[in-house]
């Protein structure tokens, strides 16, 4: 190996003669590319050019290619060109490359930047259409799904669901325990910190009463969730449509929306509002573990306190808001799984879709809820 | 395409291999020459995949040695490693192509991290193995998943070409495709060792394969290596297994015909 690759070049009359030498392969590339861009340059007054490959140590299909390259660069030019010295063992892979790259490569076509944009602004439109479409469409299925089994109820798959609520709500029950009665505290320090400044220390009962029932509990537990849950419902419908495996199911007669989809649904459903209460009670304890210890507030008068800022109304809109929002929780996250194509890549950016897609829509159904129970005065 | 040809570019000498209690390679000693294509057989479950899987390093060994142009791929750090590892290519079974990447830049990809290339140099490149595997440019700039099988396998090959490997290791590159596309396959296979000077270990259970392609058969069965050598040795042998692999039913019926 004498290391670098050379090509040189000397006249000759009317030819030009150039010298190919050393390795012509792959870690070479650049700078033989250099080295035949200098050669071809000097003389453009020559009809006749002799390439010498002779002194080629190694060559590859990188090294072949090139040399093709300065063939096809010459041809076009009207250049006579020979070969010289051309080793056996080589002669079959010139011929390869002398053969490839005939077909010219279909052209990419881009549209011009105002019009891309346009476009862009139109399909996001478009995508934002129907994937609310898809929602219906979804929560169409998994209705006639529901109806098929009030008719015949011995279809339900009673096991998966039994094992989608130990998933989505038993095992959730630690981390939704500590986080929202961790909120709970921080609203009750919060609240006497700045009530405490005109007087007012034994209100914060009512607000860490009122706020935890009807929107704290709710709203972090969905979060909790539809990052937990949610996330893994698309992660694992999506594995599951990638490798076909919802497609075989189909061809073997079931549908995937009562095999798969119902189930975890109602599983979802029944467990938000179970993780809801326990949240909910968790963040009162945290919530009076603060006022007694830091307010100063003893749990004898927390508890009455508590008994007369809420009603049972609190507690109702917080519950009843629960099993909506865990609906809509499963159903963006089963649509957001069977939207999942071919690569790994979709199967990730559907997941955060998905996680996105179901939070925010809670809180835009706990708007409307909002809404709707002022106006019935709940 | 250096190097004297009856050197040996894979050396396994004693080489164990086991999962939990059961030991699925038990002293397995086999070498594998320049310029050869050496098919591997063995029933499913015997251990051809594992076989090939320790030896280019991702499964654990318990004892053995494995040389690679002669080098100890035990005894070598991490650079020598790499420089070992960019001079082999491995088709697996199912292609593995990057499924987020385009036929393009899964070639692209190995010459990419590897190699210092003019952007143009590279399309060129990319496009020439393509070509080189039968597929034409309009192919290029399709995901994995809109190929077909056959497709699949022949860009998972022009990937395992990206490098210009001297070695290339292949996992049943014919399981999977029809007769035809098995045949032009095995061609492929067969143009592309003559045209590049490769060495190939191909694990198939495909005897069209190993009847038209192969120089040489290895054939693993009971945890070690019962037999090597060309067709003509592995007809003749009396061992019961390969007499119902070589001679049985489904061999028998393509002679016939």
């Amino acid at each position: 190996m004498s290391g670098e690759p050379s090509l040189k070049s000397s006249i000759d009359g009317e030819s030009l003669k150039l010298a190919a030498a050393g390795p012509w392969t792959a870690p070479h590339a650049r700078a033989i590319e250099r080295l035949i861009e200098q050669a071809l340059r000097q003389r453009a007054d020559v009809r006749r050019i002799d390439l010498d490959l002779g002194g080629i140590e190694r060559l590859d299909t990188f090294g072949a290619w090139l040399i093709e390259r300065i063939l096809r660069k010459l041809d076009g030019a009207g250049r006579e060109t020979r070969l010289v010295g051309v080793a056996d063992s080589y002669r079959v892979l010139l011929q390869e490359a002398h053969r490839l790259g005939r077909r010219p490569a279909p052209l990419a076509r881009r549209p011009a930047t105002l019009i891309a944009a346009l476009n862009n602004i139109g399909a996001t439109l478009a995508s934002l259409a129907s994937s609310l479409l898809m929602l219906m469409n979804m929560l169409g299925a998994v209705a006639a799904a529901l109806l098929r089994v009030f008719v015949r109820p011995w279809t339900f798959r009673f096991t998966s669901m039994v094992h989608h609520m130990d998933r989505v709500g038993w095992r959730a029950v630690p981390i939704i325990l500590m986080i929202t009665f961790l909120i709970g505290a921080i609203i009750a320090q919060q609240g006497i910190f700045h009530f405490r400044k005109f007087g007012a220390d034994i209100f914060v009962v009512d607000m860490v009463g009122i706020l935890v029932l009807r929107e704290i509990g709710v709203l972090l537990v969905c979060v909790m969730v539809a990052g937990r849950s949610g996330s893994a419902y698309t992660a694992e419908l999506g594995a599951m449509k990638m490798r076909e495996e919802i497609d075989a199911l189909r061809t073997m007669g079931f549908d995937p929306i009562d095999v798969l989809i119902l189930p975890r649904i109602i599983a979802i459903v029944l467990a938000v509002p179970i993780l809801t209460f326990l949240g909910s009670m968790a963040a009162l304890y945290g919530g009076g573990l603060v006022c007694w210890l830091y307010g100063g507030i003893n749990p004898d008068v927390f508890l009455s306190r508590l008994r007369e800022a809420i009603t049972l109304d609190h507690f109702a809109v917080g519950m009843i808001k629960a099993p909506f929002m865990a609906l809509i929780i499963g159903l963006v996250a089963c649509t957001e799984g069977l939207a999942v194509k071919g690569s790994a890549e979709s199967l990730g950016s559907q997941t955060t879709t998905s996680v996105v897609k179901s939070i925010f829509l809670v809180i835009v159904l706990d708007g409307l809820f909002a809404v709707f129970f002022a106006a019935v005065e709940m | 395409m250096t190097g004297q040809p009856d050197e040996a570019v894979i050396k396994v000498h004693d080489l164990v291999v086991g999962f939990g209690r059961n030991i699925v390679l038990d002293r397995v000693s086999l070498e594998v020459m320049r310029g050869e294509i050496l098919g591997f057989v063995g029933a499913s479950g015997a251990g051809k995949s594992v076989l090939m899987r320790t030896i280019i390093g991702l499964l654990p060994k318990r004892a053995g040695r494995v040389e690679v142009f002669g080098v100890d791929m035990d005894k070598v750090n991490e650079r020598g490693r790499q420089a070992v590892e960019r001079r082999w290519g491995v088709l697996f079974q199912h292609g593995a192509l990057f499924s987020s990447l385009s036929v393009r830049q899964n070639i692209q990809f190995p010459m990419r991290e590897y190699l210092d290339l003019s952007h143009r140099l590279l399309e060129e490149v990319a496009l020439a193995k393509l070509e080189m595997v039968g597929l034409g440019p309009e192919v290029a700039d399709k995901f994995p998943s809109e190929l077909s099988g056959g497709m699949t396998k022949r860009v998972a090959l022009a990937r395992a070409l990206a490098l210009d490997p001297e070695i290339v290791f292949l996992d049943e590159p014919t399981s999977g495709l029809d007769p035809i596309s098995a045949g032009e396959f095995d061609h492929l296979i067969r143009t592309l060792q003559r045209t590049l000077g490769l060495t190939v270990f191909m694990v198939t259970h495909d005897l069209d394969s190993l009847h038209n392609v192969c120089d040489r058969i290895a054939v693993l069965a009971e945890g070690r290596i019962i037999a090597a050598g060309p067709m003509s040795a592995m007809l003749a042998s009396a061992h019961p297994w390969m007499k119902a692999y070589f001679q049985g039913e489904r061999a028998k019926r393509r002679r016939n015909s």
